[in-house]
């Protein structure tokens, strides 16, 4: 990371990038201010609170409890339920070795990665490994990710396999969860990709089928699945390169600019000016800043959605759509024709009310 | 997004309240409802956590599972809201009426009323649906018995979810969707999806905009998430204190899901009260009979001991059920525009309604070319809308729904549009037009291409005839369910 960006972050350590930030941020590519606070490790919902517009993004204990000990049950006896399920979905040998490169930690984070390399550069080596450590170069900077898949290798083929406690009852289940875990997997799998690129070996290694291991019907039963997710890692590589480097925004920021949450509110909500952001009504659920971004983004067009927004002729902001409409403000050459439409509207509107 | 409701939302950003986008009420209140308000506990498939319901304001019944991943207290659960909700509908069985098929020929009987749920949105009408999935095989016998109510309300669960899938049905309703289609509020359709929020903008509290009211409407320990998920803070540092006992305190629980579940339980009633207030739409009624219709089918389905619902349907019978959805919604769309002029309004927007004038009638015209004489009058319709109707399209107007306008020249005069039509059907089986049947020039006069046109039902091979390239004949139902589900969560 650039003395820049940790210049940025303060004096707290930073927060780590995983799977379901990147999604989030290839979610919403232009928004600057998610990507200039994610590349500097900024602590957002320690922010967002300190500025006074604290999200909602607990998670239920129940909910965790649930997914520990669906995971626990899996690996048990050296794998032995997930090695079953595996090999009934995938109709390969899953009889080879499991190595847990161990849990999530700071300081093992460079011997973890190295433990993954070595790991990964034997073509033999084991067949599931759980926490491998994987880095992945987002907006300019390396970022580690926080592991929770495991890697299946069989075949010289390596599969991301997710684990998810979430039903799948009579072979469907809860599209959205689904798409968000076939996002997280295509980082995961992306990741591998560079990683074996980096070692000399083929990307093509890494299937593109990855592996989601769900509880079936109402039971605790394991069951897996095979997800394509050649579309989300095409997404998520075209995301990654539009990124604009954030190294360079942060070095345009002035001297003073700082996010380090010891600050007053004032000084932070001045330094939040400093970075744009472009608010969006989906950010709510992904995003730990979105209260604030959303308030700052009151009155605009944006606020109301992206398809309130363009059946509004994709102005700006919600008095200039009025204005249009009724006929006060004169539009430019583009907004001719949503204007025309929204004059009738209005006229419609007042007509019938 | 329709312009028209966008516009709407940015009005309402600027009136600080949510702003009409209907006329009239689109479907049916019952005078006796049934609102229930179901939670889940997180993170598990479903389990039932808790269930506000009744059909009286005042006295809303509480169900409680102390230990929702213990599977007796699910089932004892699912008994429970048998006990409650079968006697309801159960209740309407009372009175049947006859009603003429096949053009008179035959009479079948419905019965003259039908049950009405309200859950808070669409995530209840989920949980409804997976409830039913996970009760109605129950085995009522044998080593896992359940009391024979629980594969019942399985039965009628599932029977009101897919009626909720239905364009138009008014059998399952939810809040959110319900208002959500009368009123445009001044935040994003994801906000609107919290009930309090959007009731925050539809009728805020006095000395308070819109927009105050749904930020409060945000704040979990005012207003508790409308379920079926629970706030994560609530189960952190309420419930899971008291559920971690081995014998947890079902009267302490009982009182913190009460408090939970309450102001919801207040916020469907007033939704109700809201919707009541408008006038309904004049086709309402007819498409609370075909309502009526389901509903006495259902009836008559489980009392000749037919199986339970699929878990899957089979090639035909989700071919055939896509096409009457498919049907429905198209039907449910016409009716819509057709009963509310502001629905209209979209069309009239987009050119495929249009008010004009009649500038000239010719209400005698004979059409003498086929076999035998027919009448055919002419008019002419001139208009500043946007017209976007081509040559040879028929059109018919809401003023006379049983007429048909054939669209013989579209001429763009100046500023406006005139439209040659000609009239067939609806004007008396004599060769002279019953009075008042074809538009006189003056009258103003609607015109769209939307119709209300009786749709025939598709044709579809018996199930046993399902061809091979749709997985050939289904397989008979069995009612065991796999023993991966006997075992069950404990």
């Amino acid at each position: 990371m650039t003395a820049g960006l940790d210049r940025l972050r303060g004096g707290t350590p930073p927060k780590r990038h995983n799977a379901r930030t990147i999604a989030a941020l290839t979610g919403n590519p232009g928004c600057t201010r998610r990507a200039v606070l994610d590349a500097a490790g900024v602590d957002k919902p320690r922010l967002a609170q300190r500025i006074g517009f604290p999200g909602s993004f607990g998670q239920s204990r129940f909910a965790l409890a649930r997914g520990n000990g669906f995971e626990a049950m899996l690996k048990a006896d050296d794998c032995a339920l997930l090695r079953e399920v595996l090999a009934g979905c995938l109709r390969l040998d899953v009889s080879g070795a499991y190595d847990d490169l161990g849990e999530d930690a700071d300081d093992t984070l460079a011997a973890r990665h190295g433990r993954t390399r070595e790991l990964l550069a034997e073509a033999a080596g084991a067949a599931l490994i759980d926490h491998p450590l994987l880095t992945l170069d987002v907006a300019g900077q390396r970022v580690f990710l926080e592991p929770d898949l495991i890697a299946f290798q069989a075949e010289g083929r390596l599969h991301v396999v997710e684990i998810k406690s979430f039903a799948i009852v009579d072979g469907q289940a809860d599209s959205a969860k689904v798409s968000a875990a076939a996002v997280q997997a295509a980082v995961y799998a992306l990741a591998l990709r560079r990683l074996l690129a980096e070692l000399g070996h083929d990307p093509a290694l890494v299937s593109h089928d990855v592996v989601l291991v769900c509880t079936e019907n109402f039971s605790l039963q394991p069951v897996a699945v095979v997800l394509d997710v050649r579309k989300q890692l095409s997404t998520l590589e075209r995301q990654l390169t539009r990124l604009a480097s954030v190294s360079s925004l942060a070095a345009e920021l002035p001297e003073q600019v700082s996010f380090d949450v010891a600050l007053p509110p004032a000084d932070l909500i001045a330094a939040l000016a400093h970075v744009e952001a472009r608010y969006a009504p989906e950010c709510l659920s992904t995003c730990e800043l979105a209260v604030y971004c959303r308030h700052e983004a009151a009155g605009s067009t944006a606020a109301l959605g992206r398809p309130v927004r363009d059946a509004l002729g994709g102005v700006d902001t919600v008095a200039e759509a009025l204005a249009l409409a009724a006929g006060t403000a004169t539009p430019s050459e583009e907004q001719a024709e949503a204007a025309a439409l929204l004059q009738a509207a209005a006229r419609l509107r007042a007509e019938i009310l | 997004m329709s312009t028209l409701t966008a516009l709407a939302r940015a009005q309402a950003v600027v009136a600080g309240r949510a702003q009409p986008i209907a006329t009239v009420r689109h479907l049916h209140v019952h005078p006796r409802p049934l609102v229930l308000i179901p939670l889940a506990m997180a993170g598990e498939a479903n389990a039932p956590l808790a269930a506000m319901a009744g059909t009286d304001r005042s006295a809303p019944r509480l169900l409680v599972v102390a230990q929702p991943r213990n599977r007796s207290h699910r089932f004892a659960f699912a008994a429970e809201l048998a006990e409650l909700l079968v006697p309801y509908v159960d209740s309407f069985t009372a009175e049947t009426e006859a009603v003429a098929v096949d053009r008179g020929r035959d009479v079948r009987h419905r019965f003259t009323d039908a049950p009405q749920l309200w859950v808070p949105n669409t995530g209840g009408v989920d949980f409804l649906r997976l409830f039913g999935r996970s009760t109605r095989f129950r085995s009522t016998e044998g080593e896992y018995a359940v009391p024979p109510s629980v594969p019942l309300l399985g039965r009628w669960l599932t029977f009101f979810a897919n009626a909720a899938e239905v364009a138009g049905s008014s059998l399952l309703l939810n809040a959110v969707q319900a208002l959500g289609l009368h009123w445009a509020s001044g935040q994003s359709s994801a906000e609107d999806a919290q009930l309090a929020a959007l009731l925050g903008w539809i009728s805020p509290p006095p000395g308070r905009t819109g927009a105050e009211a749904a930020l409060m409407a945000e704040d979990p320990q005012l207003f508790p998430p409308a379920g079926p998920a629970t706030d994560p803070v609530f189960d952190n540092h309420v419930l899971a204190p008291l559920m971690s006992t081995a014998d947890p305190d079902v009267a302490a629980l009982t009182e913190v899901l009460h408090a939970q579940l309450l102001p919801t339980w207040e916020l469907m009633w007033r939704t109700l009260d809201l919707l009541r207030e408008l006038p309904p739409g004049a086709r309402v009624a007819g498409r609370w009979d075909s309502d009526r219709d389901t509903y006495s089918g259902f009836v008559q389905h489980l009392a000749e001991g037919g199986p339970p619902q699929p878990r899957r349907d089979g090639a035909v019978a989700a071919a055939a059920r896509l096409h009457r959805l498919e049907n429905a919604a198209t039907r449910y769309a016409v009716q819509r525009a057709f009963d509310d002029p502001l629905v209209m309004a979209e069309y009239r927007l987009t050119g495929a309604a249009f008010v004009g004038d009649v500038t000239l009638a010719k209400a005698d015209r004979i059409d003498d070319s086929g076999k035998r004489p027919v009448l055919r009058p002419r008019i002419m319709v001139v208009t500043t809308e946007t017209v976007r109707v081509e040559p040879g399209a028929t059109l018919s107007s809401p003023q006379r729904p049983g007429q048909k306008a054939l669209v013989i020249s579209v001429t763009a005069v100046d500023e406006k549009t005139e439209v040659l039509l000609e009239l067939s059907g609806g004007m008396g089986r004599k060769l002279v037009a019953e009075p008042g049947s074809v538009p006189e020039v003056g009258e103003r006069l609607l015109l769209t291409t939307l119709s209300e046109a009786y749709r025939p039902g598709g044709a579809f091979p018996e199930p046993d005839r399902t061809p091979w390239t749709h997985g050939g004949p289904p397989v008979a139902f069995e009612p065991s369910e796999a023993g991966s589900e006997q075992a069950d969560q404990q």
